[in-house]
């Protein structure tokens, strides 16, 4: 009878990594998200054409071959990365795409009149930005910014392959050593989608809490 | 390390054959999820609780677990209740599973769009459940729905090299193949990479056709 407690002891480890690697690629695919979607809306067409390439090259390759990239050609261009490191990158950068599509549409969907009203009033871009459009575009994002974060967990199962230990590696682990399957592949379904329901009630509350105020205005 | 042409030459053609089985992959996976999603959606909406609850349960699961460890469940864990399914069928079973559930999400928009007074109209001139479905709410809820539903196809394809995983010998473990035998990785990752690019590209363009020729959903 093998020890269970101490193979669900290594699992659980394997959700720390997870939840660290999936913390730290929603953190670098929100930036990578404002960075390129208010880049495609920017005056200035080069740097729409940046944002452009990146966006469509994160989105069509997959996320699959991309950590691939990262991980096993970086290093002979002299760049050698942890593979957590890597997971963040690729995990994060493509999921940033996804997301800059989603901030560019927020954006344009709040209404021209708002545009208007503040050229009107003399504000500067960013006074424009920061206080007129984003607090109405934000609100929209959200429920797919969810969406995408949930993606980003699921992704980060993909890691595995590249021998970083999270969730799925560990599981993988548990087989090899003890023969079962059952035991080790239900409990991270459990675990992952007991995450994923976390991101899903994290995303609700923030949704309250930011349209708080905005009451009427739509 | 610098690129060779002559190596490139040399593995295009394995990479093509991976690139052969991951297309039939997606079209194989495609046609489960397109089926089993409309299933999904129907049942959904079903007015037996027993039916309704736990078919939608099971999507939300499906939906908020990743494919990878669905396609281990399948792979390792189905054996042992004596389903032995070749690394094929089991991809194809897992992926189609799994993109049903987003095609499912497709279809509810799309037969939620569907006018009110149809399923009035159905009931008056007393149609079956069935006829209703088949003849009346499916032929308008899903045309609106395919510009949708082949944004997914795109997604499935860029899903396939998961499949490695589970020993089935598509492109990207053709490329791991060679770049294991020859230590060589920048040029297969890299052209696996640039087949993808190509193929989506040349798929969204098809993409914004469909949405011309069909009309995206009326908000």
């Amino acid at each position: 009878m093998p020890d269970w407690s101490g193979y669900l002891t290594l699992i659980l480890h394997g959700a720390l990594v997870t939840a660290q690697l999936t913390v730290m690629g929603c953190a670098l695919a929100l930036v990578a998200a404002f960075v390129a979607g208010l880049a495609r809306l920017a005056p200035v067409a080069p740097v729409r054409w940046l944002a452009t390439v990146y966006i469509e090259f994160f989105r069509g390759t997959s996320i699959f071959v991309q950590l691939f990239w990262v991980y096993f050609v970086l290093p002979f261009a002299g760049i050698t990365l942890s593979p957590l490191l890597a997971g963040v990158l690729a995990l994060g950068l493509n999921v940033g795409a996804y997301g800059a599509e989603v901030v560019r549409g927020a954006i344009l969907s709040v209404p021209k009149d708002q545009y208007e009203a503040t050229i009107a009033l003399n504000l500067t871009r960013f006074a424009r930005m920061r206080h007129v459009i984003l607090p109405q575009a934000l609100p929209l994002m959200l429920p797919t910014f969810g969406n995408n974060a949930i993606e980003l967990l699921k992704a980060t199962a993909v890691v595995s392959l590249i021998s970083l230990s999270d969730m799925t590696f560990q599981a993988q682990v548990v087989r090899a050593q003890t023969g079962s399957t059952l035991f080790p592949f239900l409990t991270i379904l459990i675990l992952y989608f007991a995450m994923a329901m976390l991101i899903t009630y994290g995303i609700r509350l923030l949704e309250r809490r930011m349209t708080r105020g905005l009451d009427g205005v739509r | 390390m610098d690129w060779d042409w002559n190596f490139v030459a040399e593995i295009t053609p394995a990479l093509l054959q991976g690139l052969k089985l991951t297309l039939l992959i997606t079209v194989l996976s495609a046609l489960v999820a397109a089926v089993l999603g409309l299933v999904f959606a129907i049942a959904r909406r079903s007015e037996n609780r027993l039916i309704a609850r736990p078919v939608s349960f099971f999507v939300e699961f499906i939906r908020g677990t990743p494919l990878l460890v669905q396609l281990y469940f399948i792979f390792y864990v189905l054996p042992g209740a004596g389903i032995l399914l070749p690394p094929l069928v089991a991809g194809v079973i897992g992926m189609g599973l799994h993109y049903a559930t987003y095609t499912a999400e497709v279809y509810r928009a799309g037969i939620e769009n569907v006018a009110r007074g149809q399923w009035e109209a159905a009931r008056a001139t007393n149609l079956t459940t069935r006829q209703t479905w088949v003849h009346v709410i499916i032929p308008q809820a899903v045309p609106p729905m395919i510009p949708a539903l082949a944004n997914y196809l795109i997604a499935l394809f860029k899903e396939t090299p998961l499949l490695s995983a589970i020993t089935v010998l598509e492109m990207m473990n053709q490329a791991k193949l060679v770049a294991n035998s020859s230590y060589r990785y920048i040029e297969p990752m890299t052209l696996v990479g640039v087949f993808f690019l190509a193929i989506s590209l040349i798929s969204v363009v098809i993409l914004r056709w469909l949405e011309q020729r069909f009309g995206r959903l009326a908000k």
